[in-house]
């Protein structure tokens, strides 16, 4: 029997970029107040796994064709990339750097080095969160 | 600074990722993650050359001084214990190319590999004791990851009993640094020793003391030990050569760091505990390994007495012992992971596990039975072999000490060793043989190169002994006297601050 989940799918559609957006505000927001990469990483994993939960798995991946061990491995490779890069500039292990550069429009703006490794931990929890997540469901 | 220290951690760390994208090109994962290994194993025979010029080295992460920032410390025993592993490491991989199968291979076995060398690698070079347990950590997950790979009934079953062991292992390590976070404020380990130091013989020092105890016995194999025997014979030869060569290692040298620089102050609390648990793992391991039947067992129970032996250096504490202790680590790691392939091998020839059920493999395989045999002396401690140097730094360390009780107890042990190694080789490679011609298996030359390779390694260990002594000097000596590490971390200045009451 098919359960009814028209409410779950409709609420889904605009829920999700609620979601989405909430996440990659909270790993921006993370350089000064609270968030970072880790939860921002997390938000988005539910957001992901929310849209597993209303559709099935063969939709999902139709619109993200992405294998999510490859996700998480590209996000650590992110992180240790940008911590080795500082041993290329004779900087201990690890070392962040960051600058101002007036962007037109935006004005004056801060750009890190930070960000990139914070991504990196992003992406790693969205890739980890989503194979947990799909893997358990294949159990059956 | 030199950040060269940390390339042992960082290197498998990244390799490990790339394997990951080159999941179906098995040639060019083992090709890197062989190369990986060897660069780790060269990078720590240069950083323990620059050690002996220029004494302890460390990084400080992201340039934040200690003891506020993590960093990792170079000093020779960890250089040492580090180029070691990596070889062992690198010796198994070179068998798990020819036995473990393409299934595992493309099921992440290597990447899994090279994580568990980079958080063996940094546990033994942080500088940091929550650091020591997140590399503990990365180490643990990728060794659930090795003992369940494949999936069979009785992986299952040990592996679920080994992550829920180190599972409530690790909660305890977290536990008991939060205690000494609370009492001493800080996680720098040269910081704790130097505010240990200033508590004296607190009572609630010598508690947190004795829970890291408790902690890395249960990584270590120190008495409490009855996951290890299961664990150890479950997983397929190449894994658990791997283990038996590393992972308890980690476990001992957490135990030779916290009991020579983080607590040294209550001794005859600790130092008679971890006597009296050595000496009971010595007895324990050797009843095990005189039981046993199946040839796995009685490896599993020979690392235990290996553990309660470095432990009994480690309790009886001069310096003559813990260059022993040095020695002898080395030398197990090497001694153990050849064993443990010696007996994969055996069962891979025979298809049984129990000595009786073999005999006269030595007719079939001359090669591998005299291999064999030079395992067996190594762990008896038989000269010229790597076995013997340490035990009898151990032995004469203890006769210093006067801890006689521990000297009987070592010295019986090796008689035990010899004796349930020697009962498998007299039933198992002498005797009338049961393979015939036509049904004998051919053991590939590529199979036994590792055997002979790690047969290289034990010899050169022993006859290289001499040639090993300034840099083991060295590391006992900052064993031995805590504050050569301190001053090296601390810039000579100890950091004047007040310890939270």
């Amino acid at each position: 029997m098919k359960i009814n989940d028209v409410i779950l799918r409709t609420v889904t559609k605009t829920v999700v970029f609620i979601i989405l957006t909430l996440g990659i505000y909270l790993f921006f927001a993370g350089h000064h107040a609270p968030g970072g990469g880790f939860i921002g990483g997390l938000v988005l994993a539910s957001g992901i796994v929310l849209l597993y939960l209303a559709y099935d798995i063969e939709t999902v991946h139709k619109g993200m064709p992405f294998d999510f061990k490859k996700v998480a491995a590209l996000g650590v490779l992110l992180a240790t990339g940008t911590a080795i890069g500082s041993l290329f500039f004779d900087a201990p292990f690890l070392t962040q750097t960051h600058s101002y550069i007036n962007v037109p429009i935006f004005g004056k703006m801060g750009f890190s080095t930070v960000t990139i490794f914070e991504a990196g931990v992003a992406l790693t929890v969205v890739g980890v969160v989503v194979t947990i997540i799909l893997s358990i469901s294949e159990d059956e | 600074m030199s950040n060269m220290i940390v390339l042992p951690l960082i290197v498998p760390v990244i390799t490990a990722i790339l394997l990951v994208f080159l999941r179906d090109n098995v040639f060019l994962q083992r090709i890197i993650s062989l190369l990986t290994l060897s660069f780790v194993a060269f990078i720590s025979v240069i950083l323990l050359l620059e050690i002996q010029k220029q004494g302890v080295m460390r990084i400080d992460f992201s340039g934040w001084a200690p003891p506020f920032g993590i960093l990792f410390v170079a000093d020779s025993f960890a250089m040492l214990l580090v180029l070691v592993a990596n070889i062992v490491a690198a010796i198994c991989l070179l068998y798990a190319f020819f036995t473990i199968g393409k299934s595992f291979e493309k099921m992440y076995f290597y990447p899994f590999v090279l994580l568990m060398v980079a958080g063996v690698n940094g546990s033994f070079l942080t500088g940091d004791v929550f650091n020591l347990f997140v590399c503990f950590e990365v180490m643990l997950l990728a060794s659930y990851a090795l003992i369940s790979l494949g999936g069979e009934k009785v992986q299952l079953r040990e592996a679920l009993k080994y992550v829920l062991i180190n599972i409530v292992a690790s909660w305890i390590f977290l536990v008991a640094l939060a205690f000494l976070y609370g009492t001493v404020g800080t996680l720098n380990m040269a910081h704790i020793s130097v505010r240990v130091m200033e508590l004296g013989a607190d009572p609630l020092i010598t508690t947190v003391a004795l829970i890291f105890l408790i902690v890395f016995s249960l990584k270590a194999g120190l008495l409490l030990f009855f996951w290890l025997p299961g664990s150890y014979s479950a997983p397929p030869t190449a894994i658990a050569a791997l283990f038996a060569a590393l992972l308890t290692k980690v476990g001992i040298y957490a135990l030779v760091r916290t009991f020579t620089l983080l607590f040294p102050n209550n001794t005859e609390v600790t130092h008679m505990i971890l006597g009296i648990m050595a000496g009971l793992t010595i007895i324990a391991g050797c009843m095990g390994a005189l039981a046993g039947r199946d040839v796995r067992t009685i490896a599993s129970y020979n690392v235990l007495i290996g553990v309660g032996f470095i432990v009994a250096g480690l309790a009886i504490g001069t310096e003559s012992a813990l260059q022993g202790v040095t020695y002898y680590l080395m030398h197990d790691m090497v001694a153990k992971a050849m064993l443990f392939l010696a007996v994969g091998m055996m069962m891979y020839v025979t298809g049984e596990t129990v000595i009786d059920k073999m005999s006269g493999l030595i007719r079939n395989y001359p090669l591998f039975g005299w291999l064999f045999f030079i395992v067996m002396c190594s762990l008896a401690g038989i000269p010229p072999l790597s076995g013997f140097l340490g035990k009898v730094l151990i032995g004469q360390g203890a006769i210093e000490g006067g801890n006689f009780v521990l000297l009987g107890l070592g010295f019986l042990s090796s008689l035990i060793v010899l004796y349930s190694l020697l009962r498998i080789f007299l039933s198992s490679f002498f005797g009338e043989t049961i393979i015939s011609l036509e049904d004998e298996k051919p053991l590939p030359k590529r199979m036994v190169l590792p055997l002979t390779l790690l047969a290289a390694c034990t010899i050169a260990l022993g006859i290289g002994a001499e040639w090993m002594a300034p840099y083991v000097t060295d590391a006992a000596e900052t064993l031995y006297t805590p504050s050569i590490y301190i001053d090296a971390v601390l810039d000579g200045t100890t950091w004047q601050g007040e310890v939270n009451e």
